[in-house]
């Protein structure tokens, strides 16, 4: 018992302890960043390690949570119209914005609009039995739809800008460095938690299930079970977690635009989770971590280059190990166990 | 499910390890200590905006090298940290943190569009850092941590509209990607129209990178103006100049008016679809000044005779010298004491005399406008006379009273 839950007690003190304690600010927050995207990674690996549902628009999924985010943290502000309005020409508030005053409401909608979208999406598409390419087309198709939608909508919305400029989040000063760092500790927290409770889904029955579904949908059928609900509800946790992701990341990051979440954001993380190793969680959350990281090391080093060599990793790992890192390591244990 | 907790041990601490290796790679490097001094360059080298930004990257790091060869800044020699802001943003305001809080800069040159200024300024507001800005804008901000070396609206959009208007051009159609930069110079445009009696015949935007303008192109034929103000960004340029041409409008019957085209978008637009249109800058690479036949010499003689200047390249180069001048004047390049410095600085640049307007943070500038030549130099119908005072919140203009204010 002891011996199974070591490694991610040392990953909790190490995240919630060494990393605190030995980074910059700077780069703990940029870690923030990359573990948030790692909660939506984990999602995708729910989705579609676990169920087989290959989706390429997680993005609209953290882009909900995090412009509803960005709303509350620009009514509360006060100040009045918040500062693209004006340049917009807007002139008073628009309705849609007035609830997000409410911290409450905001969060509550950074969550459950994803869900509820992915729940109405995945009972439309589930049964009528689209899956495999259509499904990850369909998807990829919102993401588009999506920045369109906000570029198109710049008094609402910020257009191409997007929102940034926050101040405060809850009273604290979103610049001070302790700020920063209690954000880092409710990301790596929420993080922790979350991978939890997906491992706790996806070991008990309802993910075998789901497993089943992935592996062969039609016999689940003719066993009696209902495939599209079990879809549909994989989808709305994959979903759910893709908000929260991104109402997290909004006041580590300070910015939210349609940059953050259209087809090309979705498709890297994606890619991240294929890196990592899609069949395993953890392999989804270390993919994100890594590629994040990948992207701001080389980008330093190379600012002329760096993009070939994100994609030189990307076409080594797939090459050489298809079943990603995940795949690597679980054949390193195995090896060493017989 | 065999696997996963020696993958999560490996996540952590690989990444823990890497963040804290790189940060023993950065010796705490106090701006002003040692015998250099770190400057940042934030542009896009990657992405949309690349073949525009990396230009002006080039001419700023011309700059560095002459200052250095003429001895650097209080005796120190300045090295460039380059950035790539690969035209997201968010990337922006993430580089620009990383080169003041990691690499803890004297001052960063960067930005392009107006999105990634915006995206930027939070983060040099709250560190209190330098940024300089080297393109022409909409106007109407004024942060006490940028500095403005490009033209704001009453340095190029009213001296265009001037021209038009002394052309006798009173029917305007407006042409323009959709962001921030378009919307508010139109919203600027209405008025100066409505108070000038101009007539606006229909205003339209395009998404950023749009290329398909047989629709617009239509629309704008139809309504039969005698100008259209053009405010594209970019690509669509190309797009927009080819099937107006097919379209039969010439620079004669229907002149095009541009804000966003240089020299160096005249190449990859083609000569043939816009030999004859006017823009509006303040520098063009044949304007007539020492200053700049030095500069144009050295910017070919450096990155290839076949290169071209313009007027962003210019303002960036200028951006360099005049924070060195400041820095000089102040003994330290320290932020407070530079920007308290740079108020007054007054330095002959290629495009002529440039003072610093301490208030604002803004530049004087001659405003110019030219006419796109068949061999894709620009030669200047028109000019100012003589440097504009920047009035970013056009204050000085009755008719703009509402703007400010939305």
């Amino acid at each position: 018992m002891i011996r199974k839950h070591l490694p991610f007690a040392t990953i909790a003190v190490l995240a919630l302890v060494a990393a605190p304690l030995l980074l910059e600010p700077f780069r703990l927050s940029l870690l923030a960043k990359y573990l948030c995207y790692a909660i939506v990674a984990l999602g995708i690996g729910l989705a579609w390690g676990q169920g087989g549902m290959l989706t390429l628009g997680q993005g609209v999924f953290f882009g909900l949570g995090g412009y509803s985010m960005a709303m509350y943290l620009k009514l509360a502000e006060g100040g009045g119209l918040p500062d693209f309005m004006v340049w917009s020409g807007v002139e008073e508030l628009p309705a849609l914005w007035t609830p997000f005053a409410n911290p409450v409401f905001a969060l509550g909608m950074a969550v459950l609009g994803p869900v509820a979208i992915a729940v109405v999406l995945g009972t439309l598409v589930f049964r009528q039995r689209v899956r495999g390419a259509y499904f990850a087309i369909l998807t990829q198709a919102l993401a588009a739809a999506m920045v369109i939608l906000l570029v198109g909508q710049q008094g609402l919305t910020g257009g191409t800008n997007g929102m940034t400029n926050f101040f405060d989040l809850f009273g604290a000063d979103l610049a001070a460095d302790s700020t920063q760092r209690g954000l880092y500790l409710v990301v790596a927290g929420v993080l922790g938690v979350l991978y939890l409770a997906t491992r706790q889904l996806v070991n008990s029955r309802f993910g075998r299930l789901l497993v089943a579904v992935r592996d062969g949908e039609d016999r689940v059928r003719f066993l009696g079970y209902n495939p599209a609900t079990v879809k549909t509800v994989t989808f709305a946790a994959s979903a759910g977690m893709a908000g929260l992701a991104g109402a997290l990341f909004v006041p580590v990051v300070g910015i939210i635009s349609p940059a953050l979440l259209g087809v090309v954001p979705s498709l890297e993380l994606v890619v991240a989770v294929a890196v990592g190793g899609r069949h395993a969680l953890a392999g989804a959350v270390l993919g994100a971590v890594l590629m994040g990281y990948a992207k701001t090391a080389f980008s330093e080093q190379f600012a002329d280059g760096w993009l070939y060599l994100q994609g030189a990793l990307f076409i080594l790992v797939m090459t050489l190990a298809p079943k990603g890192i995940a795949g690597i390591l679980g054949r390193w244990r195995s090896a060493r166990a017989t | 499910m065999r696997i996963p907790h020696a993958i999560l041990s490996g996540v952590l601490v690989i990444s823990v390890a890497a963040c804290s290796g790189t940060q023993s790679g950065t010796a705490p490097s106090e701006a002003a200590g040692g015998s250099e001094i770190k400057v940042g360059l934030l542009h896009s080298l990657s992405g949309t905006m690349a073949i525009s930004e990396v230009t002006v990257r080039d001419a700023e790091l011309l700059a560095i090298e002459e200052i250095n060869k003429a001895g650097g800044v209080l005796g120190k020699k300045l090295v460039p940290v380059v950035e790539d802001g690969a035209s997201d943003w968010p990337t922006f305001a993430e580089k620009a943190t990383k080169l003041i809080r990691q690499d803890k800069v004297a001052t960063v040159f960067g930005g392009w569009t107006s999105a990634s200024r915006k995206a930027m300024l939070p983060v040099f507001e709250r560190y209190k850092a330098l940024l300089w800005y080297p393109v022409q804008y909409e106007g109407l901000e004024s942060s006490p941590y940028i500095f403005y070396t490009g033209a704001t609206t009453n340095q190029q959009i009213i001296p265009g509209l001037d021209y038009l208007k002394e052309q006798g051009k009173k029917k305007i159609f407006l042409v323009g990607s959709d962001y921030v930069f378009p919307r508010t110079a139109n919203k600027i445009i209405k008025a100066y129209a409505a108070a000038n009696g101009m007539e606006i015949l229909g205003e339209e935007y395009t998404p950023l990178g749009h290329t398909e303008y047989s629709t617009l192109v239509n629309k704008v034929t139809q309504a039969k103006p005698e100008a259209v103000f053009n405010t594209l960004n970019g690509d669509s340029n190309v797009a927009f100049f080819k099937q107006l041409k097919s379209a039969g409008a010439t620079a004669e019957s229907m002149p095009v008016l541009s804000v966003s085209i240089a020299e160096e978008e005249v190449k990859g637009i083609g000569v043939d679809n816009i030999a004859g249109q006017p823009v509006a800058w303040n520098y063009y690479q044949t304007t007539d000044n020492p200053a700049n036949t030095a500069f144009v010499k050295a910017f070919k003689d450096t990155y290839g005779q076949d290169k071209v200047t313009s007027d962003p390249m210019e303002a960036g180069y200028n951006a360099v010298y005049l924070w060195a001048e400041a820095a000089k004047k102040a003994g330290t390049v320290e932020v407070e004491a530079v920007k308290k410095a740079a108020g007054g600085i007054a330095l002959e640049r290629p495009e002529g005399l440039v003072t610093i307007d301490g208030e604002t943070q803004h530049m004087y500038k001659t405003a110019r406008i030219g006419i796109v030549q068949p061999d894709g130099l620009i030669k200047q119908v028109w000019d100012s006379g003589k440097p504009i005072k920047p009035d970013p919140y056009l204050k000085g203009y009755p008719w703009a009273s509402g703007l400010a204010q939305g």
